[in-house]
């Protein structure tokens, strides 16, 4: 519980005369009401643990990504002739120009790590289900519009692996029955991936695709505001309020989660400081090697594989033998996640009061999920195949069986207000 | 203190977690008998790109072997100097070009439609090679040129198997004579072939050099493309220590401030 008014600001009921600066801005922009709507009077359950940090990362992910951006649009020449180029030109002759890319790199795969963890701290405990399912897809949006925006910055280097895998990439919307094939023409702009695909997909990628990106995660935070948090006992803070009318498992999001959020933000730096200075390339899982060979249409790199955080999706395409029916599997893969809230009978939204059934599914999605992600950077050949069969077959027997595993599951009874010891 | 332990922990992880990323790409090969076999392909550059005397030497290797048919088109001379601690009047007289100037940038003294005329296939830039196949890889490259009469340059390499390169480096290693074996391999089936296995090389034209002395020639001549891959690396490295030290600091005084708020949550 919080001794009122002893750390937490509260602010003057709105309309209060000040003088001053203040007292002039205050009148003419609601300052205080956006405070305490979105900060001091946002109750959030005070039992989040590390599962919690990695949304607000994702939002400093965001804006280094938006920043860094911006400065690299300052320098880079998109075109084919010159794309490359300017690349190592911002490496070499802009000033701090290669940490500004690297940052950017960087933070391009960070995205990911920290959304990968975001979403699984959803299945952990329930955060998807009843009453906040339009939270979820909002986040799902935001997921696929992150795929988009990360596909196709991948492709502006203009490396031997941006070509191909933009061939291989683009290609697959050719598998759709009918319009495929012009499909894929209208995508490239050219009978090829060429110098009009690099343009449409630099526009895409520095104006289209993060306005909406922006646009959706409002929408994602808007829908949080209205639900409130969910937590890891998965039960809801405001069906018990004091005799104040705030939750009492509850804390005012500012000061306490703000303050307990630089701590994660300071961690998260020191990992990605620690990889943005020490190995960018990171084995060559960030950065890959045949992208410091500009892209020769003629030359195939020997292992054509996207960035490690498409390769689940990668390996699901890889293991169907018909390319048209993999492609499907893969769209399928990709899609099945915007069903999760529907396919989840469970009664309890917490994995600590769910039993074997849901716990032992979702062990072993997780893993399918990371061996699929190995195996895509692999080789499509003989046992890594038939791994990612296997595997394949897991990872969507996790999602349409659920509605069966979840009903049977033996769960545990949720307690009525959440478990939190305070630190000594 | 769970806090601090979980950041612990992470940095440790972190750590290790490049470290993975590093040892992935390491694969050695093994053979009987004290065959070479495919030993070279395990053998290692292990060059240290802060040695600036190395970088010096690499430099002037590469100006005397490679750059006649070699450019390094992102590299800028005046940026070489610099880095390399080499004055300017010394790079004007000892390094660069009749004609460049220090903004210049390096480029080969032989122009790429000739050198395609004579060797088949451009020379590479080599401004990237490095980060494109790696430092081990041009050091292999550089050590496992053997004689081949069957080639039109009179020599064929174990990492570039039909290079159009000549051997341009055999006046200081010398020439030598890959002696083949034949041995039993165990193929994927489980059945054994008969496979064509190298046994060692054999010294047949000494060059100026002691196998040692071209040993560190090659690790200069790879220490210098390495460093010309990213001239920022040593700077990034440098920089890196203070900037996690900080944040480590930084991360402690958050984490103190977020006990102290938290005091009152129960």
């Amino acid at each position: 519980m919080v001794t009122p008014s002893s750390t937490a600001p509260s602010p003057q009921p709105p309309g209060t005369p000040k003088k001053g600066f203040k007292g002039w801005l205050y009148k003419r922009f609601p300052v205080e009401e956006f405070m305490s709507d979105q900060l001091t009077g946002y109750y959030a359950p005070k039992n989040f643990n590390i599962w919690y940090y990695f949304g607000s990362l994702a939002l400093v992910v965001l804006v280094i990504q938006l920043l860094t951006g911006i400065f690299l649009t300052m320098f880079y020449k998109v075109g084919e002739a010159t794309a490359f180029d300017s690349v190592e030109f911002i490496m070499r002759e802009v000033e701090w120009g290669w940490l500004i890319r690297y940052l950017h790199s960087t933070g391009a795969s960070f995205f990911f790590i920290v959304v990968y963890l975001h979403m699984f701290r959803a299945l952990l405990y329930g955060s998807y289900k009843a009453p906040r399912e339009l939270l979820w897809l909002f986040g799902m949006a935001v997921y696929l519009a992150l795929m988009a925006e990360a596909f196709m910055g991948y492709v502006l280097p203009w490396g031997n692996m941006s070509f191909w895998g933009a061939q291989v990439i683009v290609n697959l919307f050719g598998t759709i029955p009918g319009i495929g094939p012009g499909l894929v023409e209208w995508i490239r702009g050219d009978y090829g991936i060429a110098d009009a695909t690099l343009n449409r997909f630099f526009s895409l990628h520095v104006v289209a695709i993060p306005l909406a990106l922006i646009m959706l995660i409002v929408f994602h935070l808007v829908a949080l505001r209205r639900t409130g948090s969910s937590n890891p006992d998965g039960i809801e803070i405001k069906d018990k309020l004091g005799p104040d009318g705030k939750p009492l498992d509850g804390i005012p999001f500012h000061p306490y989660y703000t303050i307990k959020d630089i701590v994660g933000v300071g961690v998260f730096f020191i990992l990605f400081s620690i990889v943005v200075f020490f190995v960018p390339t990171f084995g060559g899982l960030f950065l890959e090697a045949p992208n410091f060979e500009p892209a020769n249409p003629l030359s195939t790199p020997e292992h054509i594989a996207p960035v490690w955080y498409f390769t689940p999706y990668y390996a699901i395409l890889r293991a169907v033998p018909d390319q048209r029916l993999g492609a499907l599997l893969m769209f399928a893969a990709v899609a099945v996640w915007l069903f999760l809230p529907w396919l989840d009978r469970s009664p309890v939204k917490s994995m600590r009061y769910r039993g074997w059934m849901s716990r032992g599914a979702l062990t072993l999605f997780a893993i399918s999920f990371l061996v699929l992600m190995y195996l895509g950077l692999q080789p499509a050949e003989g046992l890594y195949v038939a791994l990612a069969r296997i595997f394949t077959v897991i990872y969507f027997l996790f999602f349409l069986g659920m509605p069966i595993y979840t009903s049977l599951d033996p769960v545990k009874p949720v307690p009525q207000r959440l478990t939190y010891h305070a630190h000594a | 203190m769970r806090t601090l332990k979980t950041l612990a922990a992470s940095v440790v992880a972190a750590f290790a977690l490049a470290g993975v990323a590093g040892a992935a790409e390491e694969k050695a090969g093994e053979h009987e008998g004290g065959a070479l076999g495919d030993s070279w392909k395990s053998w290692h550059a292990k060059n240290e790109v802060s040695n600036v005397t190395s970088l010096q030497r690499g430099a002037r290797n590469f100006v005397s072997y490679c750059e006649g048919c070699h450019s390094l088109k992102y590299v800028r001379w005046s940026r070489l100097g610099t880095d390399l601690e080499i004055p300017e009047e010394q790079l004007e007289k000892l390094l660069l070009p009749p004609g460049d100037k220090p903004a210049d940038y390096i480029s080969a003294s032989v122009p790429a439609a000739d050198a395609e005329a004579w060797f088949g296939k451009a020379p590479p830039d080599l401004s990237l090679i490095v980060r494109s196949r790696g430092r081990d890889y041009i050091y292999q490259f550089l050590k496992t040129f053997y004689a081949d009469p069957s080639k039109p340059t009179g020599v064929n390499n174990l990492r570039l198997a039909g290079t159009a390169m000549p051997h341009v480096l055999s006046e200081l290693e010398g020439v030598k004579k890959a002696v083949f074996k034949t041995e039993e391999v165990k193929g994927e089936d489980g059945t054994t072939h008969p496979e064509q296995v190298l046994e060692k090389f054999e010294m047949v034209l000494p060059g100026r050099l002691t196998e040692a002395e071209y040993d560190s020639f090659v690790r200069d001549t790879v220490n210098f493309l390495d460093y010309a891959s990213e001239p920022a690396q040593v700077k990034r490295q440098a920089l890196g220590v203070w900037v996690v030290l900080f944040l480590i600091a930084f991360t402690w005084m958050a984490w103190l401030l977020k006990k102290e708020y938290w005091k009152d949550v129960h």
